[in-house]
């Protein structure tokens, strides 16, 4: 079963804000049964101020979208359609303490459904400033080149596993990857040309995957002293190219203070975490103590995945360093 | 984080994705782990003990499948590795022939083997359909035997509907040509009787986590005269078919659970397939616009499969857990898949339905009183999450006027 927060099974068992909104004056539609979720957002605008004074949702899917659709109800209520266009996937999941990311687009299709329904009420066409027709990049899905633009640019996208992670596209028949990874480096240059990425980090069509540092040299760390934190040489190169948002060092500073919050729970249950290495997105740490052999050692690397991701901001992927020994 | 936490309570209706050990096989096993601890290969008196209980529990598992001799029973690691060993042993003693032919509906144990060796191996894959009832295209089967057939591999139970293959038929029809027959039947051993003597199977894979056995243990059938080619090499256990030290507690406990599996195979046709058809035909009556998938006609007398339309399968199994109650689904968004289960994909199940496909499975464990608290649970879930569906108004579907579309 997913590892979802108390709020997503709150927000679900128990959703705010369901059902039909009959005088709704703004409605968005998004999804298909097809693509197994679905979501009709219905809200209510007061004219005069053009303050959603009333949101409902309607939504076919998992717990985690049915939770993203009453997250988004809450948070545009009581605010401005210009403000609550600001609202982004992120902050759906952030409201609901983070999704797993295989659920992220949940979040993503809430707040597609957003767009949707504050043009419906403006009277605006939807597309207006979208690609020309037929910029449908995954058929299985729907999804188009506006879509996977807007869920790139909010979250930092740079894989095309991430791209299907956060909206779908090419998570079927997979036909359409080298559509989506054009479109990826597309949209990731534009970024760096903004500064809003690291040229380093920006996908490129056809790069061969960045070779993986030789299985790195397992720190031991001796008990009371924070762990030294071993720095992949492909991240100096990285560090160089890096004109805007998180450097190299303020990410692994994030992480491990993130793992530092962890630490106290393991050591609770005669276990303990350290980090090992960061290289690009990937996280490698190494458990110790009880922690070692545990059954439950899976489920932790989850939580510290969740947690990392929560501290830093932009999808990461957490692995045990005997992961990287085997591989 | 290595304490076990107390035993979850409730309703567990899962059993064909795994089954509890019936206590009866654990104490079984108990004494192999202490007191007769030997290594069965061992000359002295600790091991020869050992090895007379492995020989029993052989002859459990020869029962249970109605094999002719002990000696083709191969225990291995559980399904997954008898289905690798049994497709790539046939492989290497089938040389010139080069082509495999398989379902459309078949665990992963078996499709991932075959489409990795389709694509880098050279072989050529043959998927035969099934219609919607799930039932396999024999003409199509037909079509795709020739010369150059290897190995045809055919489930004997699906294990997302029940829907039973008719194996002894289709290995039949495999060796006409020559080929070699496996079938995965890890669904059907313990829960239909097997007389496999009587077939022309030459391989059959089971596994005895589904039949209240241990994890980590399961069989290979390997017909007395098939060549064989093992997949681990090493020591001389199991007559060289399969090196490593046996697993002797695991192998002790499929025996047990064999044994009882033959004593309670009436009773898995009779009791458990009415407590079966009394759960479906309760939901079914009091839920719109769901069926049952598969063919219900034929079927494990265990599986029921219902589809409920308009919802989606997480949604379900997450409130039928907050219930206690113990499901599973076909749907996208439970395995971290984009696409809802193969299965219902292979049978032409509409969208409409395939993400809320939801099995029930159940096991000489259920109870009557289990049963009537689900059938009391379901209609409320479906009703209160189609009432959330954009799909859904008033008890009717809406599907028709709610067109939406990516922007």
């Amino acid at each position: 079963m997913w590892n979802y927060t108390d709020k997503v099974k709150e927000y679900f068992f128990d959703p705010k804000n369901a059902g039909v909104l009959s005088d709704a004056n703004g409605v968005g539609e998004v999804g298909s049964i097809s693509c197994g979720d679905a979501l009709r957002l219905m809200i209510k605008v007061d004219e005069a101020t053009h303050v959603i004074t009333e949101a409902r949702f309607q939504t076919f899917g998992c717990g985690s979208a049915i939770a993203s659709s009453s997250a988004l109800t809450e948070l545009i209520i009581g605010k401005t359609v210009d403000e609550a266009l600001a609202v982004t996937n992120q902050d759906i999941a952030d409201f609901l303490g983070g999704l797993p990311p295989e659920k992220m687009h949940c979040s993503v299709m809430g707040a597609e459904a957003l767009r949707a329904a504050i043009a419906n009420y403006k009277g605006v066409e939807l597309d207006e400033d979208d690609h020309e027709e037929g910029a449908l990049l995954c058929k299985c899905f729907g999804i188009d080149y506006g879509m996977v633009e807007r869920a790139v640019r909010t979250n930092g996208l740079t894989t095309l596993d991430q791209v299907t992670a956060y909206t779908k596209a090419g998570g079927s028949c997979k036909t359409c990857h080298e559509k989506i990874e054009e479109a990826l480096a597309e949209i990731n240059a534009a970024m760096v040309a903004e500064g809003a990425l690291a040229a380093a980090e920006a996908f490129s069509v056809g790069a061969a995957p960045s070779p993986k540092a030789p299985a790195s040299p397992i720190v031991v760390k001796k008990p009371g002293t924070s762990a030294p934190v071993q720095v992949s040489p492909l991240a100096a190169q990285a560090e160089k190219a890096r004109p805007a948002g998180l450097t190299n060092l303020q990410k692994i500073t994030l992480i491990q203070a993130a793992i530092e919050d962890i630490r106290p729970q393991l050591q609770r249950d005669g276990g303990d975490i350290e980090l090992v290495d960061v290289d690009g997105d990937t996280v490698v740490v190494k458990l110790s103590g009880t922690c070692v052999g545990c059954q439950m050692s899976s489920i932790t690397i989850q939580g510290v995945q969740a947690a990392v991701m929560e501290k830093v901001g932009r999808p990461l992927r957490v692995i045990p360093h005997t992961a990287l020994a085997s591989a | 984080m290595t304490a076990v936490t107390a035993a979850p309570k409730g309703i567990y209706l899962d059993n064909n994705a795994t089954t509890r050990v019936d206590p009866r096989v654990v104490e079984a096993m108990l004494p192999f782990f202490t007191e007769q601890f030997g290594n069965p290969s061992s000359i002295h008196s600790f091991g020869a003990d050992v090895g007379k209980a492995v020989r029993w529990a052989r002859e459990q598992v020869k029962a249970l499948l109605g094999a002719e001799h002990d000696t083709e029973i191969v225990f291995t690691s559980g399904g997954t590795e008898s289905d690798n060993a049994a497709i790539l042993s046939a492989l290497k003693t089938q040389v010139g022939r080069n082509e495999i032919i398989t379902s459309a509906v078949e665990h992963p144990a078996i499709l991932s083997l075959c489409e990795y060796l389709a694509k880098h191996e050279g072989y050529v894959l043959h998927v035969i359909p099934v219609d919607s009832l799930g039932r396999l295209d024999i003409e199509a089967y037909g079509k795709a035997l020739s010369e150059k057939t290897a190995i045809v591999s055919f489930m004997w139970a699906n294990n997302e509907t029940g829907t039973i293959f008719p194996i002894p038929r289709l290995a039949a029809m495999a060796k006409k040509v020559g080929a070699l027959f496996h079938t995965d039947a890890v669904q059907a051993v313990g829960k239909i009787p097997l007389d496999l003597a009587q077939t022309e199977v030459d391989f059959l894979s089971l596994s005895g986590h589904k039949l209240h056995g241990p994890k980590g243990i399961g069989a290979l059938y390997v017909r007395r005269g098939v060549r064989f080619r093992p997949m681990i090499r090493g020591g001389h256990q199991e007559r060289d078919r399969r090196a490593g030290t046996e697993n002797t507690t695991g192998i002790i406990g499929l025996g047990k659970a064999c044994e009882l599996a033959l004593t309670h195979m009436e009773e898995e046709n009779t009791r458990v397939r009415a407590l079966r058809d009394k759960l479906e035909q309760g939901i079914v009556s009091q839920v719109s616009h769901c069926f049952v998938t598969g063919d219900a006609a034929n079927r494990l007398p265990n599986t029921c499969n219902i589809a409920f339309e308009y919802i989606e399968g997480e949604a379900i199994l997450l409130f039928l857990n907050r219930l206690g109650i113990a499901a599973s689904s076909g749907s996208a968004c439970t395995s971290g898949s984009l696409e809802p289960s193969h299965v219902m994909r292979a049978m032409s199940v509409p969208f409409t339905a395939a993400h809320g496909a939801t099995r029930f499975s159940l096991s000489r464990e259920t109870t009557e009183a289990e049963i009537d608290a689900t059938i009391a649970a379901v209609p409320g879930i479906i009703d209160r999450l189609r009432s959330l569906s954009p799909f859904w108004d008033k008890s009717a579907p809406q599907a028709e006027s709610f067109q939406p579309a990516y922007s």
